[in-house]
Formats: C-alpha cells, sequence, structure tokens
C-alpha cells in the first residue's frame, strides 16, 4: 500500500513523543533545520516502511501529521 | 390589569417578566429573597428559565453565559453578594454581554444587617470591580418608577451590551405601593449577531474578556472608555424642581428622596424656598442639573442612608465649589428618617453647622 | 484513499500556544476530533478556562466562551439552560475545576446540568509557573511547595473523578490518560461516552485526564510522560468510574 506521510513543519514543535511511539522507528528530529518557530522538527525517513499505523498521529500534540493510504 | 398593591421585590419581579426576562439565577439574600421566590412560582409558568444558584459567585458567572448566549438575563442580590458579583460585573464590562442586577441595599460593611440602606453607591456607581469601567445605574423612588426602570434596564443594557445596575434599597423592595402595569412600557429585544448559539453553518463566535474583534485590551478599552461610555451618558436622567429661586436644595435618590421631599415640604410650608435634585441615573451623573440652580441658594444638602455619605462625593464634584455641601444620614443608633432632615435643614441655614 | 489521520477540521489552522509536548495539546485535539467524528461542531458552544488553555477560544472552530477562573461550570449552566439543543462543554485544568471552582463544579454535577466537562489533571498550576495544585501528590515540589507537598498541612491529593462519581446528577465519570497511543485512543472513546451522555441528555459527564506539564516538572516531554506513568496512576486509578 502506498502511504503519503506529512508532517506540517511549521506546527511541529520538535516534541519527540512521536518519535518514541513509532513502531518501526522512523521519525527522527530534522537536526538540519529549524522552524519558523525556531524548533528542529520531526521528520518521516523512510515512508516506504511506514505502515500506517497512526501512532504518531494519535499522539502529536500539535496535530502536525497528516497520514493518507491507498 | 389597573392598579395593584405589591411588594416592591415583586413589583420588580414583575416587570422583567414583562420585559421579556428569559433567565433569572439568583440567591436568597434579604432583603430581595421575594424575587428569586416570585420569579421560581411565576417563570415556569411563563416558560422562562429559573434557577437558584449555590452562590452569588455562581450566579453572576451563569449570567455571564446566559447573557453571552443571548438571553435577557436577571439577577438580584444584596450588598454581600453583590461584593461577590464584582469580578462578574467588571467580565461583563470588558466582554460586552448584557444582563440586568438588582442591588436592593442593605446596611454594609460585612454582612450588615438586614435595614434597608444606601451602603452600595461606590461599590455600583464607581465599580467594584477590578478595571475601569461603567455601568448604566438606575435609581427609582417609587415602584410605579421602579417597574418602568426594570424594562429600561433590559433595554439599555441590550441597546448597549453592558450591564445595568438597578439600584433600590431594601424599604423599596419591602414597601407596598400601588403599581399600574398597563403603563408600563416594554421592547423587544434587538438582534444579537454576536451571541454564542453554535455555528450552524457560519463562522465561529468567540466572547471573551477581550472584546470582540479588537487584538489587544488597550485597542478594547480605548474603544470603551473613549467612544462607548461617553455615548451612554446622554442616558442621564434626574428630576429637578424649584432650583431657580432655591435657598437651599436637597439632592437625594431612592428612599433618601422620598425624604427629601417630605422635608422640602415642612420647609416650604415655613417659608424656605428648596429646591431638589433627584438623580435617577447615579451613572450618567446628572451634574448638568447644578447648573440650574440660581442665585439665591446658600447651600446643599445630601441626605443619604448612609453615616457619611457616599453619593456626596459626587454632588462635592457637580457642586464645583459654588455651594457649601453637607451630608445627613443614619444616626448613632439608628437609621435617617424625614425629621433629621428637616432637623439639618434647619441647622444649615441657622449657620450652626 | 483513506484517511489515516488528519488535523481535525475542529480546530482552526494555528499552532497551539502550548509548549512543546504538552499533554493539553493531545487532549485539545482529542476533544476537536470527538466533536468532528460525532458531528457536534455546528451546535458546539465551548468555555474556556483561565490557564494553559484560555486560548482554546481560538483553538477550536466553534462558538467559544471565555470563562472567569473555575466558573466555567457555572456558564456551561447558562449558555445550556438557554440553548437546550447546542452541545456545551467545558475544558478545566486542575485548579480551574477543583480548587477556585469546587462549588460550581459540584453543584453543576449536583444538579445533572447536561454539560460535558473535561478536566486537565497535571498536578501543578502550569500558566502561573508551577505552583502546587489540589492534585500535586505527596512530597511532589512546586514552586509553592518547594520542600515537597507535606500531606499534614496541605492534605492529601484531591480525587476529581471519585469526588464527582457519587453525586446522583453526574451519570458518566471516567479518568483517562494520554502517554501511549494505545491510552488516547482509549481517552477518546471515553470523551465519546461523555459526549453521548449530553446528547441522549442523561446528565452531567466528565473525563478527567493526567496529563504533563514537561516545563513545569523539568522534564522533557517523553520523561514526563514516563513520570506521569509511575507516579500520577498509581495515585489517580484509571478506567470508568460510572457509566448511564
Amino acid at each position: 500500500m502506498a502511504i503519503r506521510y506529512e508532517i506540517d513543519r511549521d506546527m511541529c514543535k520538535g516534541c519527540g513523543l512521536c518519535i518514541v511511539v513509532c513502531p518501526k522507528g522512523l521519525l527522527k528530529v530534522d537536526t538540519e533545520h529549524i522552524n519558523s518557530k525556531g524548533y528542529q522538527p520531526t521528520m518521516m525517513t523512510d515512508v516506504s516502511q511506514c505502515i500506517g499505523c497512526g501512532n504518531c498521529g494519535v499522539m502529536c500534540p500539535d496535530g502536525a501529521i497528516r497520514i493518507e493510504k491507498d | 390589569m389597573a392598579r395593584v398593591l405589591m411588594k416592591g421585590n415583586e413589583a420588580v419581579a414583575e416587570a422583567a417578566l414583562r420585559a421579556g426576562a428569559d433567565a433569572y439565577y439568583g440567591y436568597p439574600i434579604t432583603p430581595q429573597s421575594e424575587i428569586a421566590e416570585y420569579m421560581s412560582r411565576e417563570m415556569p409558568l411563563r416558560g422562562r428559565s429559573f434557577l437558584q444558584t449555590e452562590s452569588e459567585v455562581a450566579t453572576i458567572n451563569m449570567v455571564w453565559g446566559a447573557g453571552a448566549a443571548g438571553a435577557r438575563v436577571i439577577t438580584s442580590s444584596s450588598g454581600p453578594g453583590i461584593s461577590l458579583m464584582q469580578e462578574g460585573i467588571s467580565y461583563m464590562c470588558a466582554g460586552r454581554v448584557p444582563g440586568v442586577i438588582v442591588d436592593m441595599m442593605r446596611l454594609g460593611p460585612g454582612p450588615g444587617n438586614l435595614q434597608g440602606a444606601q451602603d452600595d453607591y461606590i461599590t455600583c456607581v464607581k465599580g467594584g470591580g477590578n478595571g475601569t469601567y461603567k455601568v448604566i445605574c438606575l435609581a427609582p423612588a417609587t415602584l410605579q418608577e421602579a417597574i418602568q426602570l426594570v424594562s429600561d434596564a433590559f433595554d439599555l443594557a441590550d441597546k448597549y451590551t453592558n450591564p445595568v445596575i438597578f439600584l433600590a434599597d431594601g424599604m423599596i423592595g419591602q414597601m407596598m405601593e400601588a403599581v399600574d402595569f398597563d403603563l408600563l412600557k416594554t421592547n423587544p429585544p434587538p438582534e444579537k449577531p454576536w451571541a454564542l448559539r453554535g455555528r450552524h453553518g457560519g463562522p465561529k463566535k468567540v466572547i471573551s474578556a477581550m472584546a470582540r474583534g479588537h487584538v489587544n485590551y488597550y485597542a478594547a478599552n480605548w474603544e470603551n472608555e473613549q467612544s462607548r461610555y461617553p455615548a451612554m451618558e446622554k442616558e442621564v436622567r434626574y428630576e429637578a424642581s424649584n432650583l431657580e429661586d432655591a435657598e437651599l436644595v436637597f439632592v437625594a435618590y431612592g428612599s433618601s428622596a422620598r425624604m427629601a421631599k417630605y422635608a422640602a415640604g415642612k420647609l416650604r410650608g415655613e417659608g424656605v424656598r428648596v429646591g431638589l435634585i433627584r438623580p435617577i441615573t447615579l451613572w450618567p451623573f446628572p451634574h448638568a442639573a447644578f447648573d440650574q440652580i440660581g442665585p439665591r441658594c446658600k447651600a446643599v444638602i445630601v441626605p443619604e442612608l448612609t453615616i457619611i455619605g457616599q453619593m456626596i462625593e459626587d454632588v462635592q464634584i457637580s457642586a464645583a465649589g459654588r455651594w457649601p455641601v453637607f451630608h445627613v444620614g443614619n444616626q448613632q443608633t439608628r437609621p435617617m428618617n424625614p425629621s433629621d432632615v428637616v432637623k439639618a435643614a434647619h441647622e444649615v441655614l441657622g449657620g450652626a453647622k | 484513499m483513506a484517511i489515516i489521520c488528519k488535523r481535525s477540521s475542529a480546530l482552526n489552522p494555528m499552532q497551539f500556544s502550548y509548549c512543546p509536548g504538552c499533554g493539553h495539546g493531545i487532549i485539545t485535539r482529542i476533544v476537536a476530533e470527538c466533536l468532528e467524528e460525532m458531528d457536534l461542531i455546528d451546535i458546539a458552544i465551548g468555555v474556556a478556562p483561565v490557564g494553559c488553555s484560555s486560548n482554546i477560544r481560538m483553538f477550536y472552530n466553534v462558538d467559544m466562551l471565555s470563562s472567569m477562573h473555575g466558573r466555567a461550570c457555572a456558564n456551561a449552566t447558562g449558555i445550556k439552560r438557554f440553548h437546550p439543543d447546542a452541545f456545551v462543554f467545558t475544558y478545566q485544568g486542575d485548579g480551574d475545576f477543583g480548587a477556585i471552582g469546587t462549588a460550581e463544579s459540584v453543584h453543576a454535577a449536583h444538579r445533572g446540568e447536561k454539560i460535558s466537562t473535561i478536566v486537565v489533571n497535571n498536578s501543578v498550576y502550569g500558566m502561573t509557573g508551577g505552583q502546587m495544585a489540589p492534585t500535586t501528590l505527596p512530597g511532589q515540589k512546586t514552586t509553592t511547595s518547594p520542600y515537597g507537598r507535606d500531606v499534614e498541612t496541605c492534605g492529601a491529593p484531591l480525587r476529581f473523578a471519585e469526588l464527582i462519581a457519587p453525586i446522583e446528577g453526574a451519570k458518566f465519570v471516567a479518568r483517562v490518560s494520554i502517554d501511549t497511543p494505545a491510552h488516547v485512543r482509549e481517552a477518546k472513546r471515553a470523551v465519546k461516552r461523555a459526549f453521548q451522555c449530553q446528547i441522549e441528555g442523561k446528565g452531567y459527564s466528565m473525563v478527567e485526564f493526567l496529563s504533563t506539564c514537561p516545563t513545569n516538572w523539568g522534564l522533557a516531554p517523553q520523561e514526563a510522560m514516563e513520570w506521569m506513568r509511575e507516579n500520577m496512576m498509581p495515585y489517580f486509578k484509571m478506567g470508568i468510574i460510572k457509566d448511564f
């Protein structure tokens, strides 16, 4: 199945709660970038591995994650 | 309905119902519990919402909620309960939420005693809550006037989306007088597009202490203090008589005004020229009425059911040094009575004070 | 194309003002999702508290009233009794609901007001900088209990759900948490049940959330979740305490 995975980089505050709950360990802090608020947002490293469990979105305190599945 | 003999509290409640009160929230406190009792009997019969609350704090918060939801809402209390409502009144001014608050004053401070007094003028008129705000304050002297002022209170509250205080005292609340409800003029409420009722497909609305549309407190307060409150000043009302040739002018409101009228009658019988200014709105205060006082005036006396006087400060502002201003009020062991007012006039005119 | 996860349409497209990793963010989101999924957006009127979540008046895409501190249940009473067909909810912190607002909260339950209350218990006063709350744990250090909460002088923490549940007018009372995805999903089910209680006109409904305050606890977001799990959960029992 094809997963479309999106983190709104300006909504994300880099809190890391999603990183902890990803069963595949696919999320990490994007240390290369700072968003408009000065946070280092979280990024998806390999969406082909994503199983679309939605745990990340369920935990996100900022509603920054959007996941769609074909 | 023609003229009926009614108790003040009940007349006020009936007037509110006829003016379209949707909701009453209140807590028992002497000398106004009959308002809550009357509402508890009548409101269910007329399809309105009555609730006896757990405290006056809860009361004013239900008024905030119902007023924000677009209701014509009224509450009533006395001094100690009005103290508890101060934060709510402050919020209603900040948030521009209408409501009618009836204060049947009793003696204060603290729990005071149950007798009628005029001890809440400063609290209600000057604002006992935090921040700078103005509230139109209506003060009846008779029950016929009281029922009209209740109706007017709803209209003014809705017109300016601001709380209005109806300030009377325990004597007015407890006395029985003839009232004619056929003479009562009421108006339906205006449209309230700002009221919270659910989006129903439209844009969301917010009611908060940061008044609608403003981005910061300074802007909201600027609008309040530079335009909204000045606009309310045209609602000033007062009764004035015999000022042009007066040697002595009484300035009094509510029950004190009734005593002042009695005293004026007595003094005129003695040949003294007595004038009267009876504020009906305590805010806006009828400063302009004082310009009608003629050149013969020697003194202004302010009868108030207090010991050192509260409205007297506003009278001193109005007098602006033109005449000496004297207080007469409650005595060492009892409230003021009409003879005290006559005696004070004699003392002032005799130069004894 | 199926949507597995999205930002609720009951939320305005604006960033929450909460600290990174704050439990309020998850809870505010859960409530929004329930409003959307139960088709309540058009008839909802919410009452925002005083505290970190006072800004929900801006976040929610529904009619919102700001309350005086602690009085949301009284405000909601005034609204619901005038608009009985509206869906009226309050969202309050631990001080708002159970310190300054205790009388209004208890009496709304007592009268069986058909409103739904979300209480966010994070054992501190967040907005004002981390002072002791009624739910601060024994020995927990806060800015006004610098030696740790002393049960002898300050009392033991107040358990809100157990305070409200015995009241007859309260028809649904639950305590949930947000420390794991499973608990978040369970919490959402409890909130929907609470909302259903209002929709069916049964009486007062309340969901107490165990939440975190990373900033005032001085912990990173995930550490705060662990602290909550290890310290708050043993004291505040989770579950549906009363159902209708």
